[in-house]
């Protein structure tokens, strides 16, 4: 059997929101976020920033004008992987790792879910790296919230694939010598078609990135920044604190030059990004390389290198700088859609037939070749 | 000239050659040939694992053996009565596996000097046939040049003299088709379809298969021909099938027996794959087939598709059920349906990825952590994989519960003939769905409040108002499904699960036990217990005790997890209990615990079927220790001699 080298016109479909054939509330209906609250006890350490998070996704899925009973939650292992539990929804606790995997066959299988998977940097990078990285690459409709620590909670305190070289944990009594992942690197990487960071702390910001990563066809990489006060408290205090978050943060807004830091004369920020000779990207003083110099952040381009570049300046040690918001957001065929079609396309040539499913197995096997004993 | 015409009741043909020579191919052919004319048949491919071993090797041997008969032939026969060798290394390799006076054709054409010593031949054993002391001496050998006759036959094509000897394999067939009457149509009709787009190639592997058959009919050096008559069978329609092909029909047909989609989460592996590939054919039935990165993501999807509400299947071979154990455990604790189907292959570790064994079954039983029953069931033949995953579905659905279907490498290629089952005699599936019905008073709903009768849990899919829910894979308290860490709790649903497993055994038939003269009271001493593809060696091993005059029982598992409730009784009634099976004793090691029966094991793991003689012979030695013979006037040389025609 020799495969043909022209690959088959996939028929694609046309673009549509991510949450199109989900099935919405009856008009004059809408939920609370009491609604999505479940009867179960939270259970997560005082002062973690998963309940920031529970707490703006609760407030946040009414916006989204769904059915309930159309939302479902898939997580891994780890403290953020209980996040199921806590949502009236459609949910599963599922095994470390495997949520990606759990949700592409669930969002393959049923379009009119809205399928969301709740996962940390342990969980999604480590033992589970290798299901997010195909999730990205097939974009399947899901959104996944990967929520970043940058430590291994649950277990008690080792270092994570996102955490900074050097590290001195319970594992790592001289320092941690594993180089880590920036996860928004990773999934530009793998082309995913929307990757996003945000943090736990600011819900305006995070409400609004969860809004587009819900509206996006695709799977929707958000990563947020997650502190956890029992093993690695302040790992994100450079982006947190009054004094230090202007120049921190590298806010990304699509359409819109890209500044931050303390405003200059003109109230806009005295830093800006501009591309080096290497093809990357730097952070420069707006006054030394004048304005039309700074990079004017475009996350709908189709090529994701300049979204990669700017995630390059994410501080791979202690968290001083960070770049903040949509880095890309690009449409492209959903595996789910494609797959869907494909099955839909096969029936729809047999319904045309009107032969029954029982008459078509029989015909299926008694076809080829066969013979008769009387 | 005229050929005399001698009847046989039945023929064992390998065809061996290098694995570019297109051998599973010759093999199929004939055998699609001989099941059209009505014999009964059971083939044995056996190939190795590289896809191109180094050519004109030992290690590149390919071949494919078919048995067919004038009668109901349970295996694909233990030695070849004809072997066709394309090379001296196919010559090689298969000459331990003949028996004296069996026939060997030889292509000639590739007995050169570097060929010959790749196989490790120090001289040509072709030049030495006339020398009463030589290796060949023994066998009736035709030293034919096939390649040169071929490339001859088919000049006119214009093809590279590389392409033309590509032909020679339907040389060969054209011959042995001569030679045993096989009717041709087919082979013709097939290499119409298969070159249709490539003119050249198809009129020289036509020409070529037609010069094989007029040589057969015009040479010399083959005077007789051979009749097998077709095998009387009961009426129906038949086609020939491979356990893999039927294996995936039989989900097709599971999905239609339940109307639930079916979603094939898998990855590639050996000998599972083409399960995958057939299934991929099928999405007008509304199957889905998800091609993941890895063997753990095929199962995951295949979890959340059925949380979804469909037929969830996963198919891999021994090293995926290792991958896939936490999965299978995640659905053994959120107990949502799910097919595992397990093509066994020679193991540990990577194994023998081409070759068969029946070592997973423990693997299957408790190849997970904490106490995780999962029902296991397994086909017996290849046609018998249709029915085994219909079962499988059946029982997955109806008791909310992973399923392991252990098939194996020799049933995943061997084919027999298959009677196409009537659509109606299949039984119906009921998904029986969750609904807002099923709620409480309270307008609760509770995920895991069971069925009195299967202990099974309901089967909510998202979608329905008021029945949202979360499971996972921490524990579950009872009724509610919530999280609980109670010990007490605990206790129950590790007890609770166990025994809904146990109850599908109140769902299956009494056990058939084959025991001809227990009816008037001349019941045998010896039971022969099996399970999988060991069911046709058992059963031919048996057969020849009888045709011995002894007195031997057998019955086969389907199911391995619940055992049927009968089962007990039965060892109970029986002096001796052999357990034959293609590993170091796991079914015995089962059974010897349940049932604190003495079962003694009869053990082979060379990656082959079991071979019916020396079923025989044990069977024989064990009847013999239980009847009171003296192992010295033991015979079991009428079964034997009557089976041999040359």
């Amino acid at each position: 059997m020799t495969t043909t080298s022209q690959p088959v016109d996939l028929n694609t479909p046309t673009f549509r929101s991510g949450t199109e054939s989900v099935p919405r509330l009856d008009e004059g209906t809408t939920l609370t976020g009491k609604d999505f609250s479940s009867d179960q006890e939270v259970r997560w350490c005082p002062g973690c920033g998963d309940y920031a998070v529970l707490k703006a996704v609760q407030g946040f899925l009414p916006d989204l004008g769904l059915r309930r009973e159309n939302i479902v939650f898939i997580s891994g292992i780890g403290c953020s992987s209980r996040f199921p539990y806590y949502l009236d929804t459609y949910g599963m606790h599922s095994i470390h790792g495997r949520a990606p995997s759990i949700a592409t066959g669930l969002a393959t299988a049923r379009e009119d879910l809205s399928v969301w998977v709740v996962t940390g940097d342990g969980d999604a990078l480590s033992i589970g790296g290798n299901h997010l990285i195909h999730a990205l690459r097939r974009n399947v409709n899901m959104t996944i919230l990967l929520f970043n620590n940058r430590i291994y909670g649950l277990t008690k305190g080792q270092y994570s694939p996102t955490s900074e070289a050097g590290k001195v944990t319970k594992s790592t009594p001289m320092g941690s010598v594993d180089h880590p992942f920036n996860p928004v690197s990773l999934a530009l990487g793998a082309e995913a078609s929307f990757v996003a960071r945000t943090i736990d702390s600011d819900r305006k910001h995070l409400t609004g990135v969860l809004k587009a990563a819900a509206e996006h066809r695709g799977t929707s990489l958000v990563e947020i920044y997650q502190n956890c006060p029992i093993f690695n408290d302040g790992a994100f205090d450079a982006i947190k604190s009054r004094d230090t978050a202007a120049e921190a943060i590298i806010p990304l807004v699509h359409g819109e030059p890209i500044r931050f830091g303390a405003p200059d004369d003109s109230g806009q920020g005295r830093l800006g990004l501009i591309r080096t000779d290497a093809g990357g990207v730097d952070v420069a003083e707006v006054s030394d390389v004048g304005e039309d110099a700074v990079l004017v952040h475009d996350a709908h381009h189709s090529d994701p290198s300049q979204a990669f570049a700017i995630s390059r300046l994410t501080d791979a040690g202690y968290l001083n700088r960070s770049p903040i918001g949509i880095f890309r957001q690009v449409e492209r065929p959903t595996y789910d859609d494609q797959a869907r079609a494909q099955v839909a396309t096969a029936q729809s040539n047999v319904k045309a037939e009107e032969v029954s499913g029982s008459e078509r197995l029989g015909a299926l096997l008694g076809g080829g070749d066969t013979w008769t004993v009387v | 000239m005229s050929k005399q015409v001698k009847q046989l009741d039945r023929v064992i043909i390998r065809f061996a050659g290098d694995s570019g020579d297109g051998m599973q191919l010759t093999g199929d052919r004939f055998t699609q040939e001989s099941a059209a004319f009505g014999n009964d048949l059971v083939t044995l491919p056996n190939f190795p694992a590289e896809i191109r071993a180094p050519q004109g090797t030992i290690p590149g041997v390919s071949s494919f053996q078919v048995h067919f008969a004038d009668h109901d032939i349970l295996t694909p026969g233990d030695r070849p009565d004809v072997l066709v060798a394309m090379n001296p290394a196919a010559l090689k390799a298969n000459l331990g596996d003949l028996p004296k006076g069996a026939t060997i054709i030889v292509d000639t054409h590739d007995f050169s000097k570097r060929n010959l010593e790749k196989a490790g031949y120090s001289s040509n054993p072709l030049d030495t046939l006339e020398d009463p002391d030589a290796e060949l001496s023994v066998y009736n050998v035709f030293p034919v040049d096939l390649t040169g006759m071929t490339v001859e036959a088919v000049k006119e094509f214009g093809l590279s003299r590389k392409d033309a000897a590509r032909a020679k394999n339907m040389f060969a067939l054209g011959l042995l088709s001569w030679m045993y009457g096989r009717p041709t149509d087919s082979t013709i009709s097939f290499l119409e379809k298969k070159f249709a787009r490539i003119p050249d190639v198809r009129d020289a592997n036509i020409t070529s298969f037609k010069s094989g058959w007029n040589f057969g009919e015009t040479t010399e050096t083959f005077v007789v021909r051979y009749e097998i008559k077709p095998a009387p069978v009961s009426a129906g329609t038949y086609r020939n099938i491979t356990g893999n092909l039927a294996l995936a029909w039989g989900l097709v047909a599971a999905g239609v027996q339940s109307d639930l989609p079916v979603f094939l989460g898998t990855y590639p592996i050996t000998p599972a794959s083409d399960i995958l590939h057939e299934l991929s054919k099928h999405k007008a039935f509304g199957v889905t087939t998800f091609q993941a990165e890895d063997e753990i993501a095929g199962i995951g999807a295949a979890i959340g598709a059925s949380f979804g509400g469909a037929l969830g299947v996963t198919s891999t071979s021994g090293p995926g059920v290792a991958l896939k154990s936490e999965a299978v455990g995640l659905a053994v604790m959120t107990e949502l349906p799910l097919i595992v189907v397990d093509v066994q292959r020679g193991g540990p570790s990577t194994g023998l990825p081409t070759k068969t064994e029946q070592a997973d079954l423990l693997q299957a039983m408790f190849g997970r952590n904490g106490e995780a029953p999962v029902p296991v069931v397994a086909p017996a033949s290849p046609g018998d994989c249709f029915d085994a995953a219909v079962e499988a579905a059946r029982i997955a659905v109806t008791y909310r519960t992973p399923v392991m279907l252990l098939s194996d490498g020799y049933l995943a290629n061997g084919s027999e003939p298959w009677r196409i089952p009537e659509i109606a005699d299949l039984p119906r599936i009921e998904p029986g769905f969750a609904t807002a019905d099923d709620l409480t008073e309270s307008g609760e709903f509770e995920p895991y409040r069971r069925d009195a009768e299967t202990l099974a849990r309901p089967w909510a899919p998202p979608g329905v108002a008021g029945l949202e829910h979360r499971i996972g894979g921490l524990e579950k308290a009872d009724i509610t499904g919530n999280i609980s860490y109670d010990p007490a709790n605990h206790d129950f649903m590790v007890r609770t699960r166990q025994a809904k497993i146990d109850r599908i055994a109140d769902s299956l038939p009494p056990l058939e036990v084959d025991d001809p003269g227990a009816a008037e009271g001349n019941a045998a001493k010896v039971l022969v217990l099996g399970w999988g593809s060991t069911y046709g060696p058992i059963g031919a091993g048996v057969r020849r005790v009888r045709r011995s005059g002894y007195r031997v029982a057998q019955a086969h598992l389907r199911h391995l997890n619940p055992f049927p409730n009968d089962l007990g009784d039965v060892l109970e009634r029986y002096d001796k209990i052999l357990i034959p099976e293609m590993n170091l004793g796991q079914l015995a090691l089962l059974i010897r615990a349940r049932y604190l029966v003495d079962a003694v094991g009869y053990n082979q793991v060379n990656g082959m079927p079991l071979k019916a003689a020396e079923l025989a012979e044990v069977i024989g030695h064990l009847v013999a220790d239980a009847e009171g013979i003296p192992v010295d006037q033991l015979d079991l040389s009428i079964a034997t001699n009557q089976e041999v025609h040359q």
